[in-house]
């Protein structure tokens, strides 16, 4: 045993990686305006809806990519990307039971049944394959608390309204690149809506499945908590093992309005590429923001991020109501070729908002993992409050891990804090571990599992066993 | 029980020999105790036996009850019976001490064919250790070893010991930097573990340890050999002489 120990890192094989042969309605390759009506007609949106996505082309159109983060990776093209993938039967909606068997398999293999009892019997679940839905759980159920919880596009029609006021006021397509480029060709998401006076009785969990080749998933989430409302929201991924990179771009928009609490939560295990490489990754550069709009509001985000080549993500809120809370849990995980640049930004707004920010990133392999972070404290915001802790850990010698905390307060009664901390996984710490009888592999999961426990302990029960095991399985072979 | 052959072992870094070829038996039931200056090897010899990285054996054996445990990995090493109260425990933040016990009690368990234990039958199993040891149950609740005092470390050393009870112990120096108190709770503990299928090696400085736990053989080790073998008396007059006058003699 040598120094190699703790260096000699392999993935273990991707689990996910397998692709469904189904047969598939696919846009020609390429982004131009036809390409954007094309996706509003097959959608059959509104028209407003067609002016929202030409006015976000027309404005990407005008942007440069941008390069300031620590992420390196050949310049994308555009043009080679599927925009429209989708399973060629026809999707009816209104019943479990006609979803296509190869489509339920699908989702029954990547551990998420797509019926209403079994293993996530207090989750509802929206299947989204590709660029559409392919069946949502407990819709009828959540209906009778006056929940509603749907693909984006079911919300157009029945619900075309709500989506009109929202869509786009917290993440505008001005917002960035990735935005501009998601508001002009998303194609599905899930919509969510809690009504006032109302505690959402289930998780809410969307899964997201990448399974063409050369597609690109474009998908957009919006979910609105009303007065006096809350609602436990969660979202996973996968995608197959395919020798060419592929991009996804989504954006998630949050609305909190008085005394509202959401809380988001995500479990992002896209595929890594190869672990010689990193060739044929996910490129996950997401833009995910929530307004707690409405006083004594609160939104938390809880991310747990595992896969992708590369991460691009820095979910955040903006505290406009006074006295709400904003708050930030990541696990970070970057292994091999990963690179991972995330981190959250609190805009504090109303008086006496309070947010937390607690990131733990994790470098193994030859890969870079960077905390990058924003606290905002405006004039307005008097008796405002931050905390926020990001720990870094290393193991192996020949990862990197970054941290950016951008601090800017612009008033005299407001308190910021900061803790930050690198730690490296130390041979002697794992030959502990062996020496009374525990494998070295346990003993990596254990430590990790305990630096990362702050985060665990606030996911949703449900997902915190899975979060805890995925770790162990991504950090496989890291020693030994 | 433990018969060391002629281990040579070396650093993985450098070429520089520093076990020269140490033979040593040990049987059932027996305590030895492993005396020699600072930086003769002693800490090196326990660590190869437990399988440490950065150390690499180069020659010889080192057999337990007849099996290689130089071709075994550490964990097997361990869950085969050999335990290692380090010199300097390392500190694991993050890392529960009472879960950590627990893992390594289920480990070996599991290992040979025996039922795990959930917490409240494991909290039951060590309660008594505890006791044992004067050790407050607050102990595990805290991070393995992390920001534990020196003593806390080593009686924290020993309850592991009590709990996976295995067949050969090695304490490093356990006793430095105890006080009298901790050093008799911890004597009383290995008094109370060891019986006739044990074999104890005691690496020490001093004969206080020496004096609760009677050693059937003391052996000295200077620059990497074994230079001289005696009775428990040797090692009282090691406490009178030093090591000089046995040292010497090899130089001159
Ligand atoms: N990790 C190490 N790096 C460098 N030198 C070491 C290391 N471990 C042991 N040595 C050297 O090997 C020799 C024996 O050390 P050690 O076994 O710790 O002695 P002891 O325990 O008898 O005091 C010393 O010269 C020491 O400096
Ligand atoms: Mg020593």
């Amino acid at each position: 045993m040598s120094q190699k120990k703790i260096e000699d890192i392999a993935n273990k094989e991707y689990e996910y990686g397998w692709k469904t042969d189904i047969e598939m309605d696919i846009s020609p390759k390429g982004l131009n305006e036809d390409i954007v009506r094309l996706i509003s007609k097959k959608k059959k949106e509104p028209e407003w809806l067609l002016d929202f996505r030409l006015k976000a082309y027309r404005y990407w159109l005008t942007l440069e990519e941008p390069t300031w983060s620590k992420v390196n990776y050949p310049k994308i093209d555009f043009q080679d990307i599927h925009y429209w993938a989708a399973p060629k039967k026809k999707v009816t909606l209104d019943s479990l039971d006609d979803v296509d068997p190869e489509l339920k398999r699908t989702f029954e293999k990547l551990g998420i049944p797509i019926v209403e009892q079994k293993r996530l019997a207090n989750v509802a679940v929206d299947a989204i394959f590709d660029s559409v839905s392919v069946a949502t759980t407990y819709q009828k159920k959540l209906l009778e608390h006056g929940v509603v919880f749907c693909p984006l596009s079911e919300a157009l029609e029945n619900y075309p309204e709500l989506v009109k006021q929202y869509l786009g006021s917290v993440v505008p397509h001005t917002d960035n690149y990735y935005a501009a480029l998601n508001a002009a060709v998303f194609t599905e998401g899930s919509f969510v809506y809690i009504p006032k006076d109302t505690v959402c009785p289930m998780e809410l969990s969307t899964y997201f499945r990448i399974n063409t080749e050369g597609a690109g998933q474009f998908e957009r989430t919006l979910i609105v908590c009303e007065d006096n409302s809350k609602v436990s929201y969660l979202e996973g991924c996968t995608a197959p093992a395919f020798d060419t990179n592929q991009l996804h771009a989504a954006v998630v928009e949050l609305v909190a309005l008085e005394k509202a609490d959401i809380k988001y939560s995500t479990v992002q295990n896209w595929y890594a590429g190869t672990p010689e490489t990193g060739a044929g990754g996910i490129y996950n550069f997401v833009t995910k923001r929530g307004k707690c709009i409405g006083k004594g509001s609160k939104i938390s985000w809880t991310q747990v991020e595992t896969g992708s080549a590369i991460t691009w993500k820095y979910p955040s809120c903006v505290l406009i109501g006074d006295e709400s809370i904003g708050e930030f849990y990541s696990v970070a995980l970057t292994n091999n070729f990963q690179e991972a640049d995330t981190g959250s930004k609190m805009i504090h707004i109303g008086k006496n908002t309070k947010s937390t920010i607690v990131s733990k990133g994790i470098s193994a392999g030859k890969s870079a993992n960077t905390y990058r972070g924003l606290v905002q404290i405006n004039k307005s915001a008097k008796g405002a409050e931050n905390f926020t802790q990001c720990d870094s850990m290393l193991i192996g010698s020949k990862c990197s891990a970054n941290t950016y905390p951008y601090i800017d307060v612009r008033n005299s009664s407001s308190t910021v804090g900061h803790e930050a901390a690198t730690v490296k996984v130390s041979e002697e710490q794992i030959h502990y571990f062996e020496q009374r009888g525990i494998p070295a592999e346990e003993a990596l999961g254990s430590i990790v599992n305990g630096f990362c426990k702050d985060v665990f302990d606030v996911l949703p029960t449900e997902f915190a066993v899975e979060a805890n095991q995925l770790m162990e399985l991504k950090l496989e072979n890291t020693v030994g | 029980m433990l018969d060391i052959k002629n281990l040579k072992a070396k650093l993985d870094e450098e070429d520089k020999q520093i076990l020269n070829g140490i033979n040593l038996k040990i049987g059932k039931g027996e305590v030895h105790a492993i005396m020699g200056p600072n930086g003769s090897g002693k800490s090196t010899l326990s660590k190869i036996i437990s399988g440490a990285p950065g150390y690499e054996p180069t020659e010889g054996e080192v057999l337990l009850n007849g099996k290689n445990l130089l071709d075994m990995t550490a964990d097997e090493r361990a869950k085969e019976g050999v335990f290692l109260a380090f010199q300097y425990p390392v500190e694991i933040p993050g890392v529960n001490n009472g879960s950590f016990l627990r893992m390594a009690y289920n480990a070996k368990q599991k290992y040979q064919g025996n039922k795990e234990l959930d917490p409240l039958e494991f909290e039951a199993l060590l309660e008594e250790k505890l006791k044992l040891l004067n050790m407050d149950p607050s102990f595990l609740e805290r991070s393995v070893n992390h920001g534990f005092s020196g003593g806390e470390k080593k009686r924290n050393e020993i309850l592991q010991m009590l709990v996976l009870d295995p067949q050969v112990v090695i304490l490093d120096e356990t006793d430095s930097g105890l006080d009298i108190d901790a050093l008799r709770d911890v004597a009383e503990a290995v008094n109370h573990f060891k019986n006739e299928d044990k074999a104890v090696i005691i690496i020490t400085h001093y004969q206080r340890l020496l004096n609760y736990i009677k050693p059937d053989f003391v052996h000295v080790i200077s620059k990497g050999s074994l230079i001289k073998s005696g009775s428990k008396d040797l090692a009282l007059e090691l406490e009178e002489k030093g090591y000089d006058w046995l040292v010497e003699p090899v130089k001159a």
